[in-house]
């Protein structure tokens, strides 16, 4: 199975489960986790189901193109459910199955991992899920986001899409993943994996980055004063790349470490707040929508 | 005895795998506990455990619960009868208020008056309608992490799914969260299914019928059986450390163990890089031939039958494979960074945010371990090995394959070390300093380790406490007690005839030289010195001394660690000794008696001795004050004893013929001067009066 055609195979298996399939955001972004479909609708009691691909940069994981494995942009498949439905487990390993990975034909197990996002004040109970012995997915139960309880709880899986499609094509470099037929993984990605990795660590102009991430931090509490949730939300988001970036290129000390987290932190649980009172002020409407569709 | 048994199985999404055996242990102790609270009687409980569900049996349960007679007190007789001799409306009230009737009060006296009683029978229940309340014992169980899900409050080590309660063959009706107690349990996640259990006895064979090994005994005996039959099959040795046969147990319902390959090229890495890789990464078995050489082989448990094996089989190796690819790339890399180079890189990592870099960390433990030499009493070469190995000692910490094994930590340093070209005594010193990296590890075995090994933990201990990071009740977030029981098993161990608070007082010193004191030095060394007499006693315990022995030779904790373990097992040695008894009550009696003297004490007047024993005992004084010292720093403890021993027929004729509490004011004061001096110089052996005769 392609890479596209794993991507579609998930988008209609969860479609089916009730998720609206939504597309990746346009902020550069580290994880689906910060996608604000992830960070800011897993916030407060009303329901939400959503799934999408999302292409997410590691710069400290750049390798030139010249690692197997480790990308400075890597794929995830983030499917987020809230509350979290009680056969969650199942609805997730039949969706292996939509994969053409029969359980049954493998090992599968459920290894603790819990999941903590400093810069988001986040997080949650789960596993890792091992495929004969490979990390395929990250399964969270969000126990908090942005410093607020989780109530209910929402679950977030996320797929390795390289990590699954490698297993899948029985390939040992991801630039040998077919995308589609005649396309490589490769052919696709190692231009920008190769230029992002010299960007990051030898040309990026650390000045700069640092005035961006002052500008944006600036702009973002201006936002939330006018509680405009969704604009701050998305300069916390450029912050913390431009944090990701200067922390990949060895510009910011060890003392300065902590701080930097601490400023992406703070405006990240004012942006949850934020976001939970101006829900609030709307009486939750996807709340009584889900009341209404019940009667 | 009743027949019926009780079963209480607990079906849950995977639990992690270090929580299940004490959660186990914990719903088997908790059911006993619940149900003799509840005065029901059963024979005992077997407890089962997966990673996805937690039970007790509970073998021949009474079926009906203990009756019990209770006397219940009411008001006294004077308040309960009135003048005619009829009850009042008090004790009217009492019987009702107890379900009784006024003629079933009596008369009782409690201490001198009379009261009104009644007897209340309160006839056993059914244990079937008890045992509906069985819920609260599950909702009781704590788990060092637990979560909320769905739309529920309940607080668990994951989510609740289903929950089986049969007491012999009927079901005991409760709910949790939404979930309510039946017959019906599941089986093995993909190879099993609902099943139903028709009774509590037959829990296993339903469940096996479902590809679960609840017991988890019989699944570990399971797995440990297929390892070796696989190892005879193949004539290889197969290592098998308990703590991963558990964890491995916990994360399976039904085993069946496996072997892949990985390509022999990877055997050139350390063995110690590919063991912690199979084992801590994947939990795998590594394996070994005949002559304990590691070979390209890995044995793994899967969490299934034997069907489509060789899938398995094929995505581990390809999993392994990967992985040591990485670490044959980190080893490379490693290599072209010098050690200095890679200790330059350590100013850019945090030991604490509020105690600098390891490069800062560095530096100290490196000038420390230099004075710390010249109490070893380091030869020059030994000295310039120390002073080399301080200053990479932590170079390793920036290197690719530490990053990613974080427990290779100073043995990479060791390799990496010799690779780089230092020398075998540097290399050794810098695997070394970590040692002993637990209770039942070994200290560093050569001079410059230990110097270093004892630098480093003394720094640790010493700018922690500068900054008031003291560890309190169970919170020791940088491993304090271990790292000062570590430093004192090396001055035991290295038999070191330097005082402990020589060693303390030079740490706080260099951390009082970098800035990392709150408080002043003399009273930071007080705080670790009476840490360091708690870690003392802990070891001195588990070296299996007497309570009362530790006390006693840990009056100064300040002294020679060697000293103080020898007198300990001196003491410990001669404490059954007949004549042991006495020679404590003599010495006890000289310190019991001194402290009746003032602070502030003149030297002993010669002239004002007076008795021929006050002389004698004056005279085996001096020799003692003479000699004693001398032999405690040699840790002659044999013949520091022997002195005290000579003393000892001389203190009981001065009791028998001296009045030490005299009338003459100048009298009474020489004399207690002379027991004062006497007692301190005693003292230096141990607080006698500390031992405890039964």
């Amino acid at each position: 199975m392609n890479v596209q055609d794993m991507i579609l195979k998930l988008q209609n298996f969860w479609a089916e489960q009730n998720c609206l399939i939504m597309q990746a955001y346009d902020v550069e972004k580290g994880a689906g986790t910060m996608n604000p479909m992830t960070f800011l609708r897993s916030i407060g009691p009303e329901p939400w189901n959503t799934a999408y691909v999302e292409p997410s940069r590691r710069p400290a994981d750049g390798r030139y193109g010249e690692n197997p494995n480790r990308l400075y942009q890597h794929h995830q498949f983030q499917v987020i459910m809230k509350p979290s439905p009680l056969d969650i487990q199942d609805i997730y390993l039949r969706s292996l199955e939509e994969l053409g990975i029969n359980p049954r034909e493998h090992d599968i197990r459920f290894v603790e991992d819990n999941w903590e996002a400093p810069t988001l004040s986040a997080w949650g109970l789960g596993w890792e899920v091992w495929l004969d012995g490979m990390e395929i997915t990250q399964f969270t139960y969000f126990q908090q986001v942005g410093g607020i309880d989780s109530d209910p709880v929402a679950v977030e899986i996320t797929y390795g899409i390289e990590r699954i499609a490698s297993y899948i094509q029985d390939k040992e470099n991801v630039f040998d993943l077919t995308w589609v037929d005649g396309f490589t993984y490769g052919d696709v990605f190692l231009q920008p994996e190769y230029e992002h990795s010299r960007y990051t660590f030898d040309v990026a102009d650390h000045d700069m980055l640092f005035k961006e991430f002052a500008v944006y931090e600036k702009e973002a509490q201006r936002a939330l004063e006018e509680k405009l949730v969704f604009p701050a939300y998305d300069y916390v988001l450029k912050c913390s790349h431009v944090f990701n970036l200067l922390d990949a290129g060895g510009a910011i000390s060890v003392t300065e470490r902590t701080g930097y987290i601490a400023r992406v932190r703070n405006l990240a649980r004012k942006c949850a707040s934020a976001y939970y009172e101006e829900r609030e002020k709307l009486g939750f409407p996807l709340l009584k929508e889900e009341e209404s569709r019940h009667e | 005895m009743s027949n019926q048994h009780f079963l209480l199985e607990i079906g849950m999404e995977e639990m992690p795998a270090r929580f299940v055996t004490d959660a186990m242990q914990q719903l088997q102790q908790k059911v006993g506990q619940w149900l003799t609270e509840n005065r029901l009687a059963f024979d005992s409980i077997d407890a089962f455990s997966t990673p996805r569900r937690l039970a007790v049996r509970v073998n021949h349960l009474a079926g009906m619960q203990e009756d019990v007679m209770e006397e219940a007190k009411g008001p006294a007789r004077q308040i309960a009868v009135d003048e005619d001799g009829n009850w009042t409306k008090a004790a009217a009230g009492f019987a009702r208020g107890q379900g009784a009737e006024l003629k079933d009060l009596y008369f009782q006296d409690v201490k001198g008056s009379e009261y009104v009683f009644v007897r209340k029978e309160e006839k056993g229940r059914a244990a079937a309608e008890i045992l509906e309340g069985i819920g609260e014992v599950i909702t009781s169980l704590t788990f060092p992490k637990n979560m909320r899900w769905s739309t529920y409050d309940l607080r668990f080590v994951r989510p609740i799914h289903w929950l089986t309660a049969l007491f012999g063959s009927e079901v005991i009706p409760f709910t949790i969260t939404d979930v309510d107690s039946g017959r019906r349990s599941y089986g093995h996640r993909v190879l099993g299914g609902a099943a139903d259990i028709p009774d509590a006895g037959s829990y296993e064979q339903t469940l096996l019928e479902q590809y679960v090994m609840v017991d988890p005994e019989k699944r570990r005996e399971t797995i440990r059986r297929q390892i070796h039959d696989m190892a005879d099959k193949q004539s290889w040795h197969i290592l098998i450390t308990e703590d991963l046969l558990e964890e491995v147990n916990n994360l399976v319902e039904y085993p069946t163990a496996l072997y892949g390959k990985f390509e022999e090229r990877f055997l050139e890495l350390p063995e110690e890089v590919l063991i912690t890789s199979m084992r801590e990464h994947q939990r795998y078995f590594p394996v070994e031939d005949k002559n304990g050489k590691l070979l390209p082989y890995f044995v793994t448990i899967r969490n299934g039958n034997a069907e489509h094996l060789e899938n398995v089989q094929k995505g581990n190796e390809k999993v392994i494979r990967a992985r040591l690819s990485d670490a044959v790339f980190f080893y490379e890399e490693d290599q072209k960074l010098t050690p200095d180079n890679a200790t330059a890189k350590l100013d850019s990592i945090v030991f604490h945010e509020d105690l600098g870099t390891i490069g800062d960390k560095v530096q100290r433990v490196r000038d420390l371990a230099s004075s710390y030499g010249t109490l070893f009493q380091l030869n020059e070469k030994m000295t310039a090995d120390t002073t080399r190995a301080a200053a990479i000692s932590k170079f390793d910490l920036v290197t690719l394959m530490v990053d990613e094994f974080t427990e290779l930590q100073g043995l990479m340093g060791e390799k990496y070390a010799l690779l780089a070209g230092e020398n075998p005594e540097t290399a050794q010193a810098v695997r070394e300093h970590y040692k002993p990296k637990h209770a039942s590890d070994d200290v560093p075995a050569s001079d410059p380790g230990a110097v270093l090994g004892l630098a480093e933990k003394m720094d640790t201990i010493a700018v922690c406490f500068g900054i008031g990071l003291i560890p309190t009740g169970s919170q020791d977030p940088h491993g304090l007690r271990r790292q000062a029981a570590g430093a004192a098993r090396i001055l035991m161990e290295h038999n070191v005839a330097v005082p402990l608070e020589t060693f303390v007082h030079q740490a706080v010193r260099e951390a009082e030289i970098a800035g990392l004191l709150q408080q002043p030095a003399r009273t930071v060394e007080e705080e670790i010195l009476s840490f360091f007499r708690l870690r003392l006693k802990t070891l001195l315990s588990e070296q299996g001394i007497r309570h009362d022995i530790a006390d006693a030779v840990l009056e100064n904790p300040g002294s020679q660690v060697r000293e103080i373990t020898g007198k300990a097992a001196f003491l410990q040695s001669v404490s059954e000794d007949e004549s042991f008894k006495d020679m404590v009550e003599a010495l006890s009696r000289v310190t019991n008696i001194a402290r009746k003297a003032e602070d502030n004490l003149s030297a002993v007047n010669k002239d004002l001795l007076q008795a021929d024993e006050e002389v004698q005992l004056y005279q085996a004084a001096q020799t003692l004050e003479k000699e004693l010292p001398n032999a405690l720093e040699t840790a002659d403890i044999q013949t520091a004893y022997k002195y005290l021993e000579t003393l000892k027929p001389f203190i009981h004729s001065y009791f028998e013929h001296v009045m030490v509490m005299a009338d003459d004011e100048a009298l009474k004061n020489n004399r207690l001067a002379m027991m004062k001096h006497l007692s301190s110089e005693i003292s230096r052996f141990a607080d006698f009066r500390q031992i405890v005769f039964s």
